[in-house]
């Protein structure tokens, strides 16, 4: 009898607590660059405005993305997180030998213009947004992930 | 190995022998079935706390965005709408046991001395459950918590002191914002909660030092022990209690209205059930009299609650030697259940939107846009009308012609059935290409029946139509269907004055188009 009622309490608890919430707002595509002012070779971090959904809010927040312009005219875009603790990296055009590489202050981890990992305790390469070119334009769905 | 850990932990704390002599307390030999109360009380509390955490986690305690975050919780998390019901009835049904409690310790003459303390206590507790339940009431912020707590805090306003209560409320001048909103969570989740275990220990210390009350006559009888027995009843009664509050959350919506609108002069404040009876008392006490309704009369009521043990001294115990208190009693009862059905009857019946339930596309495109929607289905439309087919697919992608061309394209059909395609096809939004693949047949069919009778020449709905009549959103907040039914029949008759044609639709026509009205939300 206990056990009937511990269950009828913890199981609708451990699905409110474990399930991840209905959201039916996701994978939006936002406009965050104009093909033309990016250059090949040189990442860009842009600011962009984007709406998130936050637990029962729908937010319109500051946000930024690094923005990578390939020889082939196609445009990678990285979640700015550095995959090792979080923390926001930045572009060093003089590092890897004269390659330019991403750094992350904290811990020293270090990614290629590829995103992959050339030093430090980072364990994967930098995530990406989905991206795509349209009429010109750079559009990125930062909700969605990428595979 | 358990005897050794056992040991260790006995060694270390003194547990195991104190669990050992609470279970084997010596209780009187009539002891039984009556006397489980308490425990379910302390159990309802209990599990009160703990739906109460869990809804904490996910709930914003600020007005607005504290109705935006029940929403969340009832239709985006899951299991929530259940912890809320859980919480929600758990709260009615721990005022009714606590109301039982009370009730059996009062017939069973339990309060009397030595026990006088523990049936104070036990008072106290009373009016503290009453207090969760006030200061709860508040937090959905709906229209019915906004306006419920407003005509309670305009009744505490006539107590002696009723402006610095209400000031240390932050509800000064009976206004109720955010002020106020806070400090009623602050009330419901830390000082009422520390209160009430602070007072539950005290009680059942008190209970355990002048233990169990015998029945008369059984003073002499060998003693039983609390375990197994009565701890057995004990959990019989508490499963019992929580198979009721199942039952409860399972078949009895909680609902959670309209955000708290502080200029909605449609709305006619109710309190919860169990302060009916007050409601409905004040109801005899007006203009300088109110003050005594209000409060001299609640005051002297809970003072003599408290009081209770001194009034009724006499030694005597069995029910039928104490006529007088045992029928002072059943006349309170009385009286109670009377004023509260009173009440319960008298009080209109509210329609208000149900929040929990998400509306759809379909409830708020024009009517011209659904009876096209109609119209498409009828005409079979996606029988050219689909991918791999020799007319575009329309629901991938917009018609580049004009309404000229469209309206040509549709010679075939009536006037009315063209201009509903025409608004339909040259107006495509997200929400009407998801009412497209998801309108109920017979509401489409009611918009039909609506757009083929015109009655947006003089009705706005969804932001179409004329205004020379009222405006068709949320009428089913004002009226019920069978009210709508008889309107169309004879308006002149059920709103005098209007100019408003009769309609007589066949039966299923007046069906369809009620249902379809009766669909759209304010």
């Amino acid at each position: 009898m206990g056990g009937v009622i511990a269950a009828a309490a913890g199981v609708p608890a451990a699905l409110y607590l474990l399930v991840k919430p209905k959201n039916k707002n996701s994978g939006e595509w936002v406009e965050v660059a104009e093909l033309d002012q990016l250059r090949a070779g040189q990442p860009e971090e842009i600011v962009y405005n984007r709406k998130r959904t936050d637990g029962w809010r729908r937010v319109d927040e500051k946000t930024s993305t690094w923005l990578v312009r390939t020889e082939t005219d196609a445009v990678i875009a990285y979640n700015p997180a550095c995959t090792h603790l979080g923390c926001a990296y930045h572009w060093d055009a003089v590092g890897n030998a004269g390659a330019g590489q991403f750094e992350c202050p904290c811990h020293g981890s270090a990614f290629s213009m590829e995103g992959k990992v050339i030093a430090g305790p980072a364990p994967r390469p930098l995530d990406r947004y989905l991206a795509r070119i349209d009429g010109g334009k750079v559009l990125i769905n930062p909700e969605t992930r990428s595979v | 190995m358990l005897r050794a850990v056992l040991q260790s932990i006995e060694d270390r704390t003194g547990a195991v022998s104190g669990v050992r002599r609470f279970l084997d307390e010596d209780i009187p030999a009539s002891a039984g079935w009556h006397q489980v109360l308490g425990s379910v009380a302390l159990f309802a509390f209990l599990a009160q706390i703990f739906t109460g955490f869990l809804l904490a986690l996910n709930y914003a305690p600020t007005p607005g965005e504290a109705w935006d975050s029940l929403r969340y919780i009832v239709t985006q998390v899951a299991a929530g709408s259940i912890i809320r019901a859980l919480h929600h009835w758990g709260a009615s049904l721990m005022i009714i046991v606590v109301g039982l409690h009370m009730a059996q310790t009062f017939l069973w003459g339990a309060y009397k001395k030595p026990r006088e303390t523990t049936w104070i206590v036990g008072v106290l507790l009373l009016l503290l459950t009453l207090a969760f339940g006030l200061s709860g009431y508040l937090l959905t912020w709906d229209n019915r918590a906004y306006w419920g707590t407003i005509v309670t805090t305009r009744i505490m306003g006539l107590a002696p002191g009723g402006s610095v209560l209400l000031r240390a409320l932050g509800a000064e001048g009976g206004q109720i914002g955010r002020v106020a909103f806070v400090r009623f969570y602050a009330a419901h989740v830390t000082l009422l909660p520390i209160l009430t275990m602070g007072l539950i220990l005290f009680h059942v210390y008190l209970v355990r030092r002048h233990g169990v009350t015998p029945a008369p006559g059984d003073e002499l009888l060998p003693k039983k022990k609390f375990f197994p027995e009565q701890v057995f009843r004990d959990t019989v009664a508490i499963f019992v209690w929580c198979a009721a509050l199942t039952l409860m959350v399972a078949f009895v919506k909680v609902p959670l209205g309209r955000i708290a609108d502080p200029t909605d002069t449609s709305f006619v404040p109710r309190p919860e059930w169990y302060f009916l009876f007050l409601f409905q008392f004040l109801k005899f006490f007006q203009g300088p009299l109110e003050f005594f309704g209000a409060v001299v009369i609640p005051g002297l009521a809970v003072a003599a609650l408290i009081l209770m043990p001194w009034f009724d001294r006499g030694r005597m115990v069995r029910i039928q030697r104490r006529t007088a208190a045992i029928s002072v009693a059943g006349i309170a009862a009385l009286a109670w259940t009377a004023l509260t059905a009173t009440a319960v009857a008298t009080t209109p019946k509210q329609i208000d939107e149900d929040a929990t339930e998400e509306v759809q596309s379909w409830q708020t495109i024009p009517a011209s846009q659904l009876a096209g929607i109609g119209v498409f289905r009828r005409e079979n439309c996606t029988n050219c009308h689909m991918p791999g087919h020799s007319a575009p697919d329309l629901a991938a992608m917009p018609t580049p012609k004009d309404a000229a061309w469209l309206r040509n394209h549709f010679k075939s059909l009536t006037e009315n059935e063209a201009t509903a395609l025409v608004q339909l096809l040259s107006k495509r939004t997200d929400d009407v290409l998801d009412a497209w693949r998801k309108a109920p047949d017979d509401i489409v069919q009611g918009a039909m029946v609506y757009h083929e009778s015109a009655c947006s020449s003089c009705h706005t709905l969804n932001g179409e139509g004329g205004n020379d009549g009222p405006s068709l959103n949320g009428l089913r907040l004002r009226h019920d269907r069978e009210w709508v039914k008889a309107h169309f029949a004879d308006p002149d008759k059920l709103s005098p004055g209007s100019e408003m044609p009769p309609f007589n639709f066949k039966s299923q026509e007046l069906e369809q188009v009620t249902s379809y009205i009766m669909s759209i939300p304010k």
